[in-house]
């Protein structure tokens, strides 16, 4: 790591902060990656403004290394900055370029520097700002995968809704193709339901399901068991002719589960156990379906 | 950025069996294993804990944890010095049995873990090392 | 040793296994039980797990001799409150317990029992 001392004349620059500021802001507002649509100006001038400040505050170390605990500050700004960024919807280049157009509003105050001592404080703060560049695009890369982990995360919970038909009868209706890791996420949260709600039965409805795997298959019956062991009794519903042929033909039995045709039937079964079920209100309109 | 951590606890007794299984417990939660993940692997730990204790006449148990950014696992070796197991095949199948249990022990074990691997020769011993990643 | 404290409630037994337990502790739960059967003249058991962390291919056995036991002096065992992680790893390690009753809380036990709560 570079333990090179900064020679960037700090107070110049800190003079003319208000300027610097300025005419930062305004090249992102003119630059062709502007993005007034996300982000408003007051919130643009206030991350301008903390870059720039902790800036000169990590200059004022003496430090130049960006790893280092003297950049500590700059380095939770930035990804504050680039975490927010990535939830606005700013590309990974707008991104970058926000920290990358500050190069030429601060060379602007080194102008009254002499052109050796400007050169060697211009070559400095470009390399710097290259390098915080380049952590606010591995933040970014970062808060950009922990969104879709946590998207992934929420449109499995999304596709597995256990519903209460009745007290003490849950039914977890299946919509889409199962893969293995989907069906152990449902299992999981459908025997976990069954603690909670205290429910003895419960219906998984296969309507939705296209096709099933042996895999798949297995952990269907396999939750059968559990639900078993933990004192609750499951139903299978809904299992299409194709399917019933692939368990066959998987060589697959379903010894003990009780399965219906239809999600209405298993309910009914299902009422019937718990010692209820439905009478028709009004005979007449009843008798005339 | 990788951490590991390795734990040896002694089989010589039940006790030991279930303090295996604490320390099994311990570490699967430091790698924020999912409880099934944790009962998974606990229960893998006392299957092969409980055979070295009983068949195996003691040993020991070695927890090893690794934390990095490629994969999060937990390994365990359990290693005894007894009479070892003449047909490692017989011993894995379902059903087997020679200690007058339900013979599930070594084949429902395999199916607890993503890794396996026994090892024995007669005479000398028996080392089976599971690993489950998270 | 620990023992798994058994109580008597009306006609019912409550044994509640609170920890993890040690095999020989198991053992003993199984003796102490075929007595207190006996000796209270029960016709229902219920077996509290629901505090049980795991349950392996011992303890599983346990509990099915249990039962088994309990069969032949004319009594019926419910296993109560098996928790999910532990019931998805007991099916994984290839035990079902097939012959064994078993309830989601003492609550439901009692209501497959046919025993309404003597408070």
């Amino acid at each position: 790591m570079t333990s090179t001392r900064s020679v960037t004349p700090v107070p110049l620059v800190r003079a003319k902060y208000e300027t610097v500021l300025e005419s930062w802001i305004a090249e992102q507002k003119r630059s062709a990656t502007a993005r007034p649509d996300l982000i408003s100006d007051s919130d643009l001038a206030r991350q301008s403004s903390e870059v720039l400040s902790t800036l000169l505050e990590g200059l004022d170390s003496g430090s130049l290394d960006v790893s280092g605990p003297a950049w500590e500050h700059m380095r939770a700004a930035l990804r504050g900055i680039s975490l927010s960024r990535v939830r606005l919807g700013f590309s990974p280049s707008e991104t970058v370029l926000f920290i990358l157009s500050l190069k030429e509003p601060i060379f602007d105050p080194l102008q009254e520097l002499d052109p050796s001592n400007r050169a060697e404080a211009i070559l400095e703060l470009n390399k710097l700002i290259d390098r915080l560049a380049l952590v606010t695009s591995e933040v970014y890369q970062q808060g950009r995968e922990e969104v879709i982990l946590r998207q992934q995360q929420e449109m499995l919970e999304l596709s597995t809704p256990v519903v209460k038909l009745w007290q003490g009868i849950l039914a977890l209706p299946l919509i889409g193709t199962l893969d293995s890791e989907r069906t152990q996420v449902v299992m999981e949260s459908l025997l976990q339901a069954i603690v909670d709600t205290g429910s003895t039965i419960a219906i998984i409805d296969i309507t939705g399901v296209p096709t099933v795997d042996t895999k798949v298959a297995q952990h269907l019956i396999q939750t059968v068991a559990a639900a078993r062991l933990m004192g609750a009794d499951c139903m299978i519903s809904g299992i299409r002719p194709q399917i019933a042929q692939t368990i066959i033909h998987l060589g697959i039995t379903l010894p003990d589960v009780v399965t219906k045709a239809t999600l209405a039937d298993a309910f009914l079964v299902a009422l019937d156990r718990l010692g209820q079920h439905v009478v028709a209100t009004d005979p007449v309109s009843a008798a005339g379906r | 950025m990788a951490a590991s951590e390795r734990v040896t606890v002694a089989l010589r007794t039940q006790e030991d069996v279930v303090s295996l299984r604490h320390r099994v417990r311990e570490q699967a939660v430091v790698l924020r294993f999912s409880l099934l993940d944790q009962t998974k692997i606990v229960t893998a730990a006392s299957e092969l804990a409980r055979n070295a204790v009983i068949y195996g006449g003691g040993g020991e148990a070695i927890i090893e944890t690794s934390l990095n950014n490629g994969r999060d696992g937990l390994t365990l070796t359990v290693i005894d010095h007894g009479p070892g197991i003449p047909n490692v095949e017989d011993a894995m199948r379902a059903g087997f049995s020679t200690g007058g249990g339900l013979g599930l022990g070594l084949s429902g074990t395999r199916r607890l873990v993503d890794e396996f691997e026994l090892r024995s020769e007669v005479g000398q011993g028996t080392s089976v090392r599971i690993v489950r990643w998270k | 040793m620990d023992r798994v404290p058994i109580i008597k409630i009306g006609k019912y037994l409550l044994a509640t296994i609170q920890t993890d337990v040690q095999d020989n502790v198991a053992v003993a739960l199984q003796e102490d039980l075929a007595a207190r059967i006996i000796a209270a003249r029960a016709r229902l058991v219920l077996l509290d797990i629901s505090a049980l962390q795991i349950v392996d291919s011992f303890i599983g056995r346990m509990i099915a001799d249990i039962s088994g036991i309990a069969k032949l002096l004319d009594a019926e065992v419910i296993v109560v409150g098996m928790q999910p992680a532990v019931a998805i790893t007991l099916v994984e390690l290839g035990l079902t317990l097939s012959g064994v009753r078993t309830a989601l809380n003492v609550e439901s036990a009692l209501a497959m029992a046919g025993i309404r709560d003597q408070n």
